[in-house]
C-alpha cells in the first residue's frame, strides 16, 4: 500500500487530460454515457460523452432520469449494471474442443486477450461488491478462475464519492458508503468547478502527477465535505447488518407466501445484483461440426433450471426460489465470506418490474411475532 | 494464460461394462501420462465426465483409490448427457476432470464397525465404501449393508451382494418395496430392516440415496443412540462447474462439490430435509 497524495484539485477541464493519460497508458477506458434513457457504462474517449446534468430518480420498480441544469458529469447514483460485468461476463467461452480427421478429440484454452480496462464512475457500493465477487472468484480454497484474476489484474478504478441518494439507497445501513475508503486506484469528489481527487494506489499517483495539481484548498474540500454528506441521507436501511439468525429462524414466515404472489420470478434482481455471481454452462457446437465451445452464462436462482437435477426441481416454486435468493445474500453469506452480500446499492429495488422492496421485505422478516419457530 | 481449472483432459474409455438395463461403468485413463501418473483421488470424490458437443456430468469414483490410473465410473443415464455417454464403446475418447469433494471418512472408519445404507438406484457411491473395506478388510470391524430397492429388478450388482453375504464379518440386509419369486429378501421399506440389525457404539454410518429414505435412516439412528457426528451421508445437487464457483449446488452456506459430496449429520442438520434447499 501506498500512501494517498494529500487530496488535489482537478479543474473541470482538466478531467480530459486524465482521460487522456489513461488512453496513452493503453487503458480501454469504460465511464457512464446516455443510452436508451439510462446511463451505462460504456467506452469513453471524451468528457463530451459524459451525462451533463443528469440526474437518476429511483423507487421500487421506477428509474427515471431528469436533467437539472449543472454543469456536473457525476449527478447520477447508480447505473443498473455495476463493475461487474467487467470482470465477471455475461457469457464467455471457457474452452474450445476440436475434433481432427482421426476423430481424435482436443481441448483448448480461448484464445488469450486481455486488455488494459479502466472504469471512471465507480460507486462505494460497486466496490464492496468487487470485494465479494474477488472473494468468491479469487478465493485461496479453490483454485482462482483464470478469466476473472486476469481481468482484476488490468483493471483501473476511479471511484467517485456519492454527492446525492436515489431513494432506494441503503449503502450506509449496511456500511459499505457513501464514502470510498479503499479498492480504488483513484477517487474524486465532483464540486462545481472540478473535482477533488485522491489516489488509492501507486498506480493511481502515476496518472495523477503529471497533471500537476495543486492541493485542494479548504474552501474546495468544505463543499466536497457537504456534497458528500448529502449523500448519508439515505431513505432505506437494512434492519441489522447481520440478519443470518433472523433469517433462518423465518424459513416459514407467511411473508414469503405473500412476496411469492407478487414475484415475477423474472431474476431481473440477481441480474443487476453486483454480487451474484451464479452462472450455468453450456456446449455450443459449432455448424462446421469439428469444433465446440464450452460457453458460461450468467445464471439466476429464480429459474427452474437452477436448483434442476435428473428430473426433480428442487425449487419448484417461486416462494422457494425467493427464499433461496434471500437466504443466501443476508444470512449463508455469512457462513461464506463473513459478511451480508448486500452492499446497498439498491438495483434489486429499482429494476424488479413488480416493485418489490427487500428493505420492506426483510424488516417484515425479521418480526417473528406469531411464527412458529421450528428450526 | 494461467490454469485453466474448467478445462477437462483427455480419457480413453478402456472398456464398458452394462451393470444393467440403465447402468453401466465406463473404465477410464488419462491420455496424458504425465497426469495418469500423478492423479489420486479419495472413494466418494467424483470426476466430471464430458461428452463432446453435448456436456459435462459429476460421476463418483468406484474403483479402489490404490489403482488410480484405471478409473471406474459407474453411470447411469437419465439425461441428455448420460444418454449419449451410454453410445460409446472402447477406445473411444472423452473429457475428464477431477477429482473433486470431500469423500468417506475412510480414516476415521478404521477400526470401527462400518454400516452402510444405500437406497434406490444411487448405490455407486457406497460401493466405493465396501469395495474399499473389503480390500483391506482387517482394518475395519463388522461390515453391515443396507440395501433398498423399489423393484427387485432395481438391485445392480446382484451377483456382488451374493458374494458380500458370504464374506465374513460382513452382514448384508436387502428390502425391495415390492417383491417378486426371484426376491428371497425383506419385502417393504429399508427402515424396517433396523430392527434385525445389531448396532455397536463404536458403528460409523454411510449412506447415500434419495433423501427421503436417508432422513428415515438418519431418524432410526439417532433413535439407536448412533452420534451425529458417526453418521455420514452423500449430498447430490445441480453440478455443473465442480469448482464452487457456478452457485448450482449450493446447499445453505456449503458448496456440495467442495464441502461434500459427502458430509456428517451435523454439518447439514440444520437445513436437512428442508424443502427447497
Amino acid at each position: 500500500m501506498t500512501q494517498p497524495l494529500s487530496p488535489q484539485f482537478l479543474p473541470r477541464d482538466q478531467l480530459q487530460r486524465l482521460l487522456d493519460g489513461l488512453h496513452q497508458a493503453g487503458h480501454k477506458t469504460y465511464g457512464p454515457q446516455l443510452c436508451d434513457g439510462a446511463i451505462v457504462y460504456a467506452p469513453l474517449n471524451t468528457v463530451e460523452e459524459l451525462p451533463q446534468g443528469v440526474e437518476d430518480h429511483h423507487a421500487p420498480g421506477s428509474y427515471r432520469l431528469k436533467e437539472n441544469g449543472s454543469q456536473r458529469w457525476f449527478d447520477w447514483v447508480s447505473t443498473p449494471q455495476g463493475i461487474k460485468p467487467l470482470l465477471f461476463k455475461p457469457r464467455e467461452i471457457l474452452w474450445r474442443a476440436t475434433r481432427d480427421a482421426t476423430g481424435a478429440i482436443h481441448f483448448k484454452n480461448p484464445e488469450n486477450s486481455t486488455e488494459k480496462v479502466a472504469i471512471i464512475g465507480a460507486r462505494a457500493c460497486d466496490l464492496a461488491a468487487l470485494a465479494l465477487q474477488d472473494r468468491h472468484f479469487l478465493s485461496i480454497e479453490q483454485t482462482p478462475d483464470p478469466f476473472y484474476a486476469e481481468r482484476r489484474r488490468h483493471l483501473f478504478i476511479i471511484a467517485i464519492n456519492c454527492t446525492r441518494a436515489a431513494d432506494t439507497c441503503f449503502c450506509v445501513s449496511c456500511g459499505d458508503g457513501p464514502k470510498c475508503e479503499h479498492g480504488f486506484d483513484i477517487a474524486m469528489t465532483e464540486i462545481e468547478h472540478g473535482f477533488i481527487i485522491v489516489s488509492g494506489s501507486l498506480q493511481g499517483k502515476q496518472f495523477i502527477k503529471p497533471l500537476a495539481l495543486n492541493s485542494a484548498d479548504p474552501a474546495q474540500l468544505d463543499e466536497a465535505a457537504q456534497r458528500e454528506a448529502n449523500a448519508t441521507q439515505q431513505q432505506r436501511a437494512v434492519p441489522s447488518q447481520n440478519m443470518r439468525e433472523t433469517l433462518f429462524n423465518a424459513l416459514d414466515h407467511p411473508q414469503w407466501d405473500d412476496i411469492a404472489s407478487r414475484c415475477l420470478s423474472c431474476g431481473n434482481c440477481t441480474a443487476v445484483c453486483p454480487s451474484c455471481f451464479c452462472y450455468s454452462e453450456q456446449a455450443a457446437p459449432q455448424l462446421d461440426g469439428n469444433s465446440t465451445e464450452q460457453l458460461r452464462e450468467w445464471d439466476s436462482c429464480f429459474t427452474q433450471g437452477h436448483s434442476y437435477m435428473h428430473g426433480i426441481t428442487l425449487r419448484n416454486d417461486t416462494r422457494l426460489r425467493y427464499r433461496q435468493w434471500l437466504t443466501h445474500k443476508f444470512a449463508s453469506w455469512h457462513d461464506q465470506q463473513g459478511r451480508s452480500g448486500c452492499t446497498g446499492c439498491g438495483r434489486c429495488i429499482s429494476w424488479c418490474p413488480a416493485g418489490i422492496d427487500i428493505i420492506e421485505e426483510l424488516t417484515i422478516l425479521s418480526d417473528n411475532r406469531g411464527v412458529a419457530d421450528d428450526a | 494464460m494461467m490454469h485453466n481449472p474448467h478445462r477437462p483432459h483427455r480419457a480413453r474409455i478402456v472398456e464398458r461394462i452394462q451393470e444393467s438395463s440403465t447402468v453401466f461403468t465406463l473404465r477410464l485413463e488419462f491420455i496424458d501420462p504425465e497426469l495418469r501418473n500423478s492423479y489420486h483421488f479419495a472413494p466418494g470424490q467424483f470426476n466430471m465426465v464430458y461428452l463432446y458437443g453435448v456436456g459435462e456430468v459429476a460421476i463418483s469414483i468406484v474403483s479402489d483409490p490404490k489403482s488410480p490410473r484405471l478409473l471406474d465410473h459407474a453411470i447411469r443415464t437419465v439425461g441428455r448427457v448420460t444418454h449419449g455417454i451410454s453410445q460409446l464403446k472402447a477406445n473411444d475418447i472423452i473429457g475428464l476432470r477431477g477429482p473433486y469433494g470431500r469423500g468417506w471418512p475412510m480414516v476415521e472408519a478404521e477400526g470401527r464397525d462400518v454400516l452402510v445404507i444405500t437406497g434406490g438406484l444411487g448405490c455407486a457411491p457406497v460401493v466405493s465404501v465396501i469395495n474399499y473395506i473389503n480390500q483391506r478388510r482387517e482394518q475395519f470391524g463388522k461390515l453391515t449393508i443396507l440395501q433398498g430397492v423399489k423393484l427387485p429388478k432395481d438391485l445392480i450388482w446382484r451377483d456382488r451382494f451374493e458374494q458380500w453375504i458370504k464374506t465374513p464379518n460382513t452382514e448384508v440386509f436387502l428390502a425391495a418395496d415390492k417383491g417378486d419369486p426371484t426376491w428371497p429378501w425383506h419385502v417393504g421399506r429399508v427402515v424396517e430392516l433396523f430392527d434385525q440389525m445389531q448396532l455397536s457404539d463404536n458403528t460409523i454410518v454411510m449412506m447415500c440415496g434419495p433423501e427421503g429414505m436417508m432422513q428415515a435412516c438418519v431418524h432410526e439412528l439417532l433413535l439407536r443412540d448412533i452420534k451425529e457426528r458417526s453418521i455420514y451421508l452423500s449430498m447430490e445437487r445441480n453440478m455443473q462447474c465442480a469448482l464452487s464457483q457456478c452457485g448450482h449446488c449450493q446447499y445453505g452456506a456449503d458448496f456440495v462439490c467442495r464441502d461434500g459430496p459427502v458430509f456428517s449429520f451435523d454439518q447439514i442438520k440444520p437445513l436437512f430435509g428442508r424443502k427447497g434447499f
